[in-house]
């Protein structure tokens, strides 16, 4: 393989539009006759609708209609599907009508919609829409959600118990009666808002005459997207073209299939003209999913050595109102796997219960349920270090699985592919100067400072996945990828993928990969992703798949073109095909280098056919999918560094090491803005970040001035470091890197913040550690 | 009731009637059809809709059409002069300072009034400087380092 291109920091091939206002996302898409929708939504988190009265709505200029959820049920709009249901968890999927019909169940639920010729005017309609409600009972907290008692969101789900999933690995009750040491905790992992920068947003036009629909939306996943509107609308999965256009980010809130998307199909039919809806972003925190919402109540066994036994937990996992389509997968799969982290724990017990409450609907968020494993077990060796004296960083090595490079596996049953862990600890340690950090740490303490230092060591299941596994997890879709590698006769060349990047650059590496393995420049190539009706079908970009499993397709695809060349090459040269070899952007034929013929010279012998092979079909292009053997399991180890001011709670974040390794690196320069984006993520959940809802189910964060968003002046400039152990699961021998940093930064500088408080005996605060918790809790302790 | 407003955008003047509500972001997006700028938020907290009024960098969705008459405004479309990008654009490419970029036209456009105000800041006066605009994909490392790449090209 050239490595020149592969494995190099080159600028990426998304930027000049982006940089000059000449890319397109959704919203700025316009077309002939096109109206706006806009929704009325419920300001209750639980009530009976008893009546909409639109008429006031419908006399104003502008309007072209009001609709009801009713009328979307009878014109034959379905309820939005949830796409992942666990088994042997007895999941319950109440219906989910894209528009409420008789009840609402959290503040922004859908009661009616309006279509106007412009969105000002379909605001202001939205607004004289009346609607009465009978409050009901609210439940809001997951906990309290699922007492005895607690108000009742769906009919045919007592006690708001969604599912009940377990996984048990070993014998966890041995290992806790033969405990020495036994610490506990209780975790609350607060509710988060995605916030991707571009609002979501949905234009749809319906072509009657033809039958034919077209989507442009804001989503990781069109082809899910394509599949899940043609159960959801009816519109059969041929007719519909989905196409994702320039993305603004999703961190996971853009997987979902949502109910505004089949409003504006739904409108566009009934109105016969193309509809377009743009959320603002009141709307996004209110209506597009959360994530975590854990209550975590957990303990970890070990002996006085700190040998760690075993771990045992139960979780209360807020799914919202609704199901949103990955839903429970999320606090199950995603979570209750990962426990073990990157520690040989041979018991673990989790119960994780799924737990309807009256807020917005909960989903994948960047991570997704492995930042609420992650911290479970971080948190908690942090604590049976402090019980046992001993430093974090040498009970954590003490702990460590072995390196491998042939599969291990945990109690949860998960098989990791490759990992060599106290390689990345070792090397965060270092780059950190850790003992030189504990001695600062100590001085500072002798001067009254507070000063702080956290770790974590994390290993995490991303790449998903294997399709069989998908299935027997009970994922509604598959998991494999695609690609098509199209050769031009200028010898140019177009790459399609199933994915769909939005940020993360893959029109660049992918470039890098098929430069790299078929030696034409890398400007040649051109990848296209987005639009069901030029891509091969795929299932999208989340759980950092698109380049641990896209490339997998895309080497295929190039695998393929290579051997076509190689018959093509024999017969132009008169060899035999078997005598033929490829180096280098050339095939030779063996042993004489001065003949041999360019990819570009075949992809044009190819295109145009005159002069050959017998049998051979003509054109140079190749369609693979790819669906890996098990999942990828990057790891690393972060080091934050703090100083808490115990007068005023404040925290400073002074350092962030992060050492991670996601195998081969095709563009370092993009893993480390992955990784970058990532820690900023995860160190805002630890410090700002947190959706608040008051007792009537009022979202009190629900804009971005109550809504704390990191900013720039935040953060210190993050110091990285790399270790390189590939996995053997695909044929580049890469890993994801697109949530490691979310992760793990959010363990690592709690820990430092519990560590910089310890001498002030303060063992707990729940996150976000806003200044007033901190100094709430400093107060406590003093008084105790 | 319309108002009619006179604005120049990018160096090209205009006249129309807008209603008097219109905010200035929209009259760009959807009037004038220049969807660079673009929407993030609606109270004024991500900076992604800031533009170059007068010079100054302002939140566009802060400012109605109306009061911009009379005013020249540079937005994301008018920075880049005879096919060469501005110093801040290619820095912003050449340092990585970008992923999804829907906060970009916005963050340079505030980084132009901060180099103009300001024209070798420091790390912290950028960090400081650019807090009215939010990027959720970056975590800003890198837009620092093209802002300062951007003031060494432009000394």
């Amino acid at each position: 393989m050239a490595s020149r291109v592969f494995g190099s920091g080159i600028k990426r091939r998304e930027d000049p539009r982006l940089v000059t206002g000449q890319a397109r996302y959704t919203d700025d898409f316009t077309l002939p006759g096109m109206a706006h929708l806009a929704v009325v939504r419920s300001p209750y988190a639980h009530a009976r609708i008893k009546r909409i009265d639109a008429s006031r709505a419908r006399s104003l200029p502008g309007v072209v209609a009001v609709f009801t959820g009713q009328e979307m049920k009878d014109a034959g709009f379905g309820g939005i599907p949830c796409a992942w249901v666990v088994p042997n968890s007895d999941t319950k999927t109440p219906p989910y009508p894209p528009i409420a019909i008789e009840t609402v169940r959290y503040v922004g639920n859908a009661v009616a919609i309006v279509v106007a010729e412009d969105r000002y005017l379909a605001r202001d309609a939205a607004d004289a829409v009346l609607v009465d409600y009978e409050p009901l009972p609210v439940a809001v907290d997951p906990r309290k959600a699922a007492e005895k008692g607690a108000p009742q969101l769906h009919a045919d789900v007592p006690g708001n118990l969604c599912f009940h999933w377990k996984v048990s690995g070993g014998d966890v009750e041995a290992a806790f009666r033969s405990a020495e040491v036994v610490v506990k905790d209780t975790i609350r992992q607060q509710r988060l808002i995605p916030n991707a920068m571009e609002p979501r947003a949905a234009l749809a036009q319906w072509n009657g005459a033809m039958g034919e629909l077209t989507l442009w939306v804001t989503s990781q996943n069109p082809h899910i997207a394509r599949f899940l509107l043609s159960l959801d609308t009816g519109t059969p999965e041929h007719k519909i073209r989905v196409i994702a256009p320039e993305v603004g980010g999703g961190f996971g809130s853009k997987i979902p299939h949502y109910p505004e998307d089949s409003m504006v199909v739904f409108a566009s039919k009934a109105t016969n003209r193309p509809v377009k809806w743009t959320e603002t972003r009141s709307e996004n925190y209110k209506c597009t999913i959360h994530g975590r919402d854990h209550v975590q109540e957990v303990e970890l066994a070990a002996r006085k050595d700190g040998t760690i036994l075993g771990l045992r937990a139960k979780v209360w996992a807020g799914m919202g109102a609704y199901l949103s389509t990955a839903s429970t997968g999320i606090p199950t799969i995603l979570h209750g796997l990962m426990l073990s982290g990157v520690y040989d724990i041979p018991a673990i017990h989790e119960d994780v219960f799924g737990v309807f409450t009256n807020t917005t609907p909960v989903d994948a968020y960047r991570g997704a349920g492995r930042p609420e494993a992650t911290f479970m077990i971080e948190r908690l060796v942090d604590l049976l270090a402090r019980e046992l004296q001993v430093d974090p960083a040498e009970l954590r090595r003490k702990n460590l699985i072995p390196p491998f490079t042939d599969g291990h596996t945990v109690a949860t049953g998960l098989v990791y592919d490759t990992g060599n862990y106290e390689a990345a600890l070792d090397k965060a340690l270092q780059m950190a100067d850790y003992e030189r950090l504990r001695k600062e740490q100590q001085e500072a303490r002798a001067k009254g400072r507070h000063l702080g230092i956290g770790l974590c060591t994390y290993a995490e299941i991303c790449g998903l996945g294997p399709s069989q596994v998908a299935g027997a997890v009970g994922f509604g879709g598959g998991l494999w990828e695609s690609a098509i590698v199209r050769f031009h006769p200028s010898g140019k060349v177009h790459v399609m993928v199933g994915v769909s990047p939005h940020g993360q650059g893959e029109e660049t590496t992918f470039a890098q990969i098929v430069a790299s393995e078929l030696g034409v420049p890398v400007d040649d190539v051109v990848v296209l992703h987005g639009d069901t009706s030029q891509t091969p079908m795929g299932w999208g970009t989340y759980g950092s798949r698109t380049t641990a499993v896209g490339s997998g397709a895309l080497m295929g695809a190039i695998g393929k073109i290579k051997e076509k060349a190689k018959l093509v090459t024999a017969h132009l040269l008169e060899a035999a095909a078997e005598d033929i070899e490829y180096a280098d952007g050339k095939f030779y034929v063996k042993g004489s280098k001065d003949r041999f013929k360019t990819i570009q010279d075949v992809a044009l012998m190819a295109n145009v056919a005159w002069n050959y092979p017998k049998g051979l079909e003509p054109g140079l292009e190749a369609s693979a999918f790819f669906d890996p053997p098990n999942f990828v399991y990057p790891f690393g180890a972060h080091v934050a560094v703090v100083e808490v001011d115990a007068e005023t709670g404040e925290i400073a974040l002074k350092r962030y090491v992060a050492v991670d390794d996601c195998g081969r690196v095709i563009n370092p320069m993009i893993v480390e803005g992955q990784i970058h984006g990532g820690i900023a993520q995860g160190v805002g959940q630890a410090l700002w970040e947190g959706a608040v809802y008051d007792d009537d189910g009022q979202l009190l964060t629900g804009t971005m001035m109550d809504y704390a968003l990191p900013k720039a002046l935040a953060f210190p400039r993050f110091e990285l470091g790399m270790t390189e152990t590939p996995t053997t699961v695909n044929p580049l021998g890469v890993k994801g890197i697109g949530e490691t940093g979310t992760i793990a930064s959010t363990p690592a500088v709690y820990n430092a913040v519990l560590d910089a408080l310890a001498p002030l005996g303060v063992a707990r605060v729940d996150m976000p550690l806003t200044p007033e918790r901190v100094w709430r809790a400093i107060r406590a302790a003093k008084r105790s | 009731m319309k108002q009619t407003v006179s604005i120049s955008v990018n160096g090209v003047p205009g006249t129309r009637d807008v209603e008097p509500r219109l905010l200035l972001v929209h009259y760009l997006r959807e009037t004038l059809g220049l969807t660079g700028t673009g929407v993030g938020c609606d109270t004024s907290q991500c900076g992604a809709c800031t533009v170059l009024l007068d010079g100054r960098a302002v939140k566009s969705c802060t400012v109605l059409a109306a009061q911009a008459d009379g005013a020249e405004v540079t937005t994301i479309e008018g920075l880049a002069r005879d096919g060469q990008l501005h110093p801040l654009q290619q820095a912003f490419w050449d340092n990585h300072g970008l992923q999804c970029g829907f906060c970009t036209p916005g963050m340079i456009l505030t980084a132009c009034d901060l180099l103009k105000r300001s024209p070798q800041p420091s790390e912290a006066e950028i960090r400081y400087g650019i807090e009215g605009n939010l990027c959720r994909c970056t975590g800003y490392q890198n837009i620092v380092a093209a802002i300062q790449d951007a003031a060494a090209r432009m000394k």
